[in-house]
């Protein structure tokens, strides 16, 4: 399994970049991810973030409609932080596993 | 011989010709999962998938129980066709499963398209259909876009990575 230095820290990533573990995050090692991604993260990116490290922490399954209906934003204000890939890329940056639903 | 020029998949066209709930769904989850890869994705429905962007039809969409070798009883059984050809019977079973997509977090059509919509997707009708059914915009969904002739359909569909998927 890669390891990868992200922030200063060994971490333990997948072929395509995404945490193994989701403890080995914080928010120093979201925002290195992010730049790689060419997103600069705000506090609204965050609330989503933790929104779904919450709900990963429970065992669901992460869909789009769920963020949809979080109530921190509405399914095209999430397009709008994460460009071209809302499920893929803020999973990525919230240190959980690709996404595995269809929807 | 390894293809080094490989072209990822930039945009997707997709025809939904059929109105039954699978088919529709088909061509939703396709879009949606495009726009969620960065993938653009524009919808045409024609024909009978005209009813999945028919305002008063397009959230109770059916699945046939008559003539469909594939459909299972719980349990496992196969549904006979004289049996779900009785009264109200593809009625419960389309219901069902409705309630099991519901489930697995699949929303109803309008909510769908409006998730497609929000990511980019574009959607439209069929002239030709339209016209058959006689169909007027203010029938159909307030997302769809406008109604396309087949060869402004074509248009849509430029570019070297693009591909055409008909359901």
């Amino acid at each position: 399994m890669p390891v990868k230095t992200i922030a200063g820290k060994e971490i333990n990533v997948t072929e395509e970049g995404y945490l193994e573990d989701m403890n080995q995050w914080n928010e120093d090692v979201a925002k290195a991810i992010a730049s790689e991604l060419n997103i600069d993260l705000t506090d609204k990116h965050f609330e989503v973030l933790n929104f779904l490290r919450e709900k990963a922490k429970n065992g669901e399954t992460l869909t789009i409609r769920q963020v949809g209906k979080s109530g921190i934003v509405d399914i095209k204000e999430f397009y709008k932080l994460f460009p071209k890939g809302p499920m893929k890329f803020a999973s990525k940056i919230a240190g959980l596993p690709k996404p595995t639903s269809c929807v | 011989m390894e293809n080094n020029n490989k072209k990822t998949l930039e945009k997707v066209n997709i025809i939904c010709s059929k109105g039954t709930l699978e088919d529709v769904y088909a061509a939703l989850v396709m879009a949606n999962g495009a726009v969620m890869e960065g993938i653009e994705a524009n919808l045409f429905f024609t024909f009978f998938g005209l009813e999945g962007i028919h305002k008063k039809h397009m959230n109770n969409l059916h699945t046939s129980t008559a003539g469909n070798p594939a459909l299972r009883m719980p349990g496992g059984g196969r549904m006979p066709t004289l049996l779900g050809g009785l009264p109200g019977v593809e009625g419960t079973v389309s219901a069902m499963m409705r309630k099991q997509m519901e489930a697995l977090d699949i929303p109803p059509v309008d909510e769908f398209l409006e998730m497609i919509t929000a990511g980019g997707g574009r959607v439209f009708a069929c002239k030709l259909a339209m016209d058959m059914f006689k169909l007027k915009k203010e029938d159909l969904w307030e997302g769809v876009e406008d109604i396309l002739t087949i060869g402004q359909f074509y248009e849509l569909c430029d570019g070297d990575s693009t591909q055409i998927i008909f359901i």
